[in-house]
């Protein structure tokens, strides 16, 4: 019963979202009177606990692996621990499209039962597009993806969930992704109502802000979380590998980074408002092209699971209707958005604009190259793009942005001259040129990237700070705090990223119990391989002793993992961190002579790479913070002005409280 | 120089700005694609269109049964790649993927020794029963089967 109450419950949901752009559209073409407009924001607010209780259902269908729901039956099992049964309900196609639209059923709900500040017209525009995005998406789940499908008859045992996902890295990253993209449909969202409404001004910038902070936040913490993942448990010593996966995470991050930046303008200055719309188009667009990349197959990647041509073709057809429309949209109405206030070519808006203009070309970079593979199967030629062309092509546009970003901060609004910042940057300038003679000079054979990379970020984590210096700390506001913070992890986690690549060694070696390896400033000790049992796997465990420098000694226990359902080997490598990297340990096959595979590798401050990630994810939920609570207590403030207002009917204007 | 600039005058400036990173990004991204095709190979090609030794590319074929062999030093194997009409010998250095088994696909990252041995950086074999390299996909059933009849 439960399976059926939660497809009635999704059914009920998409009804009510059909007559939520019904009625929009209806009030905003002024064919019918208000009464039209009264039902958009309940019948948004109502959704939001239909479809979460609808996915609930599932989340519990997976935990009492009820073997006859074929989602089930296909991608779970009953003796998998607790924590992956839980994860088995999104770790699949149908289970992460419901996912999908709950998170973008609760986010209407949340923006209906909230947003005061739009004018009603445009809320009422913006609340139409939302229904008309979650439409594509009810159907696709309804119509081509039932996850709560029926077989004829049950199963003894389930199949199991893919080994490499059945990891706790793994399990909370796909939902963190989602949120991060369906919180990018809000922002479109605005943007088409905004549109419709030619309502583009700071109060739009202002509602549509904290929904692109939030997810790009949660991108953040899912694209750096994805990256350790990959790092460590495909045991192949990587953190990033350009892969088609990872693209079609990052594009909607530099759409949503770009977005970020521009949306402060307008609530700021008032300045680059088409620009702000169609960034607010193009990056929910990006969500989807990758969305569409991962789900239909069209582009292998290491990591694509859950693929099926039909599907893809149903995306794509989403993808034509929102992309298309939006933009046929924007073509028709941006000319009639009036212009904004005006700034010069020094000044914080133009760095601004600098920053925007290099994401967007680096987005560009990144999307032709994923896509070029597509473009040229169609004239049948096969090829792969991957780190030769993504990492210098990439460079040449994101090493100008990071000298822009230790600038750009410090600049003023409006008007600056070149005089007055010269003098606070020659310091971090100076140190930054030392530093790079000297790594070139020390480390001889370091190549151009990370010798620019080393020296870019430590003039970057100087210049970030810069803005606090002659602050009064304490009183400096939670927005500065996240941008000091948010371009800080920028420049630590480029040292990461720059360290790996020029000073990680490596050792490949076979070795039999009581050998010893050295890998940089590491003894490792082989002291036996013995094998191991899991709740649902058995492996092989090599015991370890690892000694830095002679030190105390370190065990790691790296293995070689076998699951029985699905049948499958996986190598799950031994990690030990200090302060200054990480010695990463995998052990291999044992040949016929009784000797062990083993690959180590020294990687100098690696971690810093991760670190980075969650800082620049740290600096968005500071702003984030900083602006919900000012947003509270402005809001607080016109409240009392109101009241007063009507107690005590004075005549002349009441001043608006400042930003 | 700015100051002396009216406003329409800064805005133009900033969008010609704009348009110059754009358009110089999309070149600079063509011209870095263009080195991306010819990349891929099978053993028949290889066969008769050789690439010159030392330039990165990519092989992908069947690993011929019966043909991995393990190196005195215990890291490097050496086998035959095949795909029903041409074969090419490989060396790598390294932990092979878990699921790297004779009569399988293979795709391996390498390039071309002087002596006619593909060297390989980085082998990429089947992830998981559902996946098959796509470079491998259209090597027809034909083929496969040929291979795996030639080597039974």
């Amino acid at each position: 019963m439960i399976a059926e109450a939660g497809l009635a419950l999704l059914w009920f949901a998409a009804a009510l979202a059909l007559l939520q752009l019904f009625a929009g559209a209806m009030s905003l073409g002024r064919l019918a009177d208000g009464d039209f407009a009264g039902i958009v924001r309940p019948a948004a607010i109502i959704q939001g606990p239909l479809v979460g209780l609808s996915f609930l259902m599932l989340v519990w269908l997976f935990l009492r692996t009820d073997l006859s729901v074929l989602l089930v039956a296909a991608n779970s099992h009953s003796a998998k621990p607790f924590i992956f049964k839980l994860a088995g309900t999104w770790g699949n196609h149908e289970g992460s499209m419901l996912l999908w639209v709950t998170v973008m059923a609760l986010s209407g709900s949340f923006v209906a039962l909230v947003e005061r500040r739009l004018p009603e017209r445009t809320m009422i525009a913006t609340l139409a597009a939302q229904a008309f995005v979650s439409l594509g998406f009810y159907a696709f789940l309804l119509f081509s993806s039932n996850p709560f499908e029926r077989l004829p008859r049950p199963v003894p045992e389930g199949n199991g969930l893919n080994p490499l996902l059945q990891d706790i890295g793994l399990a909370f990253h796909p939902p963190t992704l989602y949120i991060g993209y369906v919180g990018l449909s809000v922002a479109f969202s605005f943007a088409v109502g905004a549109l419709l409404t030619r309502e583009v001004g700071p109060a739009f910038a202002r509602a549509m802000r904290p929904w692109v902070l939030g997810s790009w936040i949660f991108l953040t913490v899912g694209i750096t979380a994805g990256s350790y993942w990959a790092y460590y448990e495909l045991g192949w010593g990587g953190w990033w590998f350009w892969d088609p996966v990872e693209n079609a995470s990052l594009m909607p991050w530099l759409a949503a980074t770009a977005l970020l930046h521009s949306a402060s303008v307008l609530v700021s200055r008032d300045a680059l408002r088409t620009w702000t719309l169609m960034l607010g188009v193009v990056a929910f667009s990006m969500s989807m092209v990758g969305t569409f990349l991962v789900r239909s197959g069209i582009l292998t990647s290491v990591h694509a699971f859950a693929v099926d041509p039909e599907r893809g073709s149903f995306i794509l057809a989403l993808l034509a209707i929102y992309i298309g429309g939006a933009l046929a949209l924007f073509g028709a109405r941006a000319s009639t958005v009036s212009e904004g206030k005006q700034f010069s070519l020094v000044s914080r808006e133009a760095g601004l604009v600098f920053n925007n203009v290099a994401l967007s070309a680096i987005l560009g970079i990144v999307l032709l190259g994923t896509l070029y593979p597509l473009l040229t199967e169609a004239f049948d030629t096969k090829v792969s793009v991957g780190p030769p062309y993504f990492n210098p092509v990439g460079a040449i546009f994101a090493i100008p942005m990071i000298v822009v970003m230790a600038i750009g901060p410090l600049l003023r609004w409006r008007r600056d001259s070149f005089g007055r910042i010269t003098k606070i940057l020659v310091l971090p300038a100076v140190l930054t040129a030392l530093v790079l003679a000297g790594a070139a000079v020390l480390v001889p054979g370091i190549g151009i990237l990370p010798l620019l990379g080393l020296g870019l970020s430590l003039g970057l984590g100087i210049g970030s700070l810069l803005p606090l210096v002659g602050r009064d700390l304490r009183r400096t506001p939670l927005p500065t705090w996240g941008m000091v913070v948010g371009h800080f992890g920028l420049a630590v986690a480029l040292f990461g990223m720059a360290s790996e690549s020029a000073f990680s060694t490596e050792k490949l070696v076979a070795a039999k119990a009581g050998d010893t390896v050295t890998v940089g400033p590491w003894s490792v000790e082989l002291a036996g391989v013995e094998p191991v049992a899991g709740p649902n796997w058995t492996a092989l465990e090599a015991n370890m002793i690892a000694r830095y420098q002679g030190g105390a000694p370190i065990t790691l226990h790296p293995q070689s993992r076998n699951f029985t359902q699905p049948p499958m080997t996986t190598s799950e490598s031994a990690l030990s961190t200090r302060w200054n990297g990480q010695l990463y340990a995998v052990l291999g096959e044992q040949g016929l002579d009784g000797r062990w595979q083993l690959r180590l590798w020294w990687k100098p401050f690696v971690p810093l790479i991760w670190l980075g990630g969650f800082l620049i994810a740290l600096g968005g939920a500071l702003a984030l913070v900083g602006r919900v609570m000012g947003d509270v207590r402005r809001g607080a403030q016109r409240r009392r002005i109101e009241m007063r207002r009507e107690n005590n009917p004075l005549p002349g204007a009441v001043p608006e409280p400042a930003e | 120089m700015s100051t002396a600039l009216k406003p329409k005058h800064q805005r133009l400036a900033l969008v010609v700005l704009a348009l110059v990173v754009l358009v110089g990004a999309a070149l600079l991204a063509a011209w870095g694609l263009r080195g991306q095709a010819s990349y891929f190979y099978v053993p028949s090609d290889i066969a008769s269109d050789p690439p010159e030794a030392g330039r990165a590319v990519r092989l992908g074929g069947m690993v011929q049964e019966g043909s991995i062999k393990t190196m005195p030093d215990g890291v490097t194997v050496a086998f035959i790649v095949g795909d029903g009409e041409a074969t090419v010998p490989v060396r790598y250095t390294g932990i092979t993927p878990d699921l790297f088994v004779e009569g399988s696909g293979v795709v391996a990252d390498g390039r071309l020794a002087p002596d006619g041995t593909f060297v390989a950086d980085s082998l990429l074999a089947k992830h998981d029963e559902n996946y098959m390299p796509r470079e491998l996909e259209d090597m027809s059933k034909a083929q496969a089967k040929a291979v795996v009849a030639e080597t039974e």
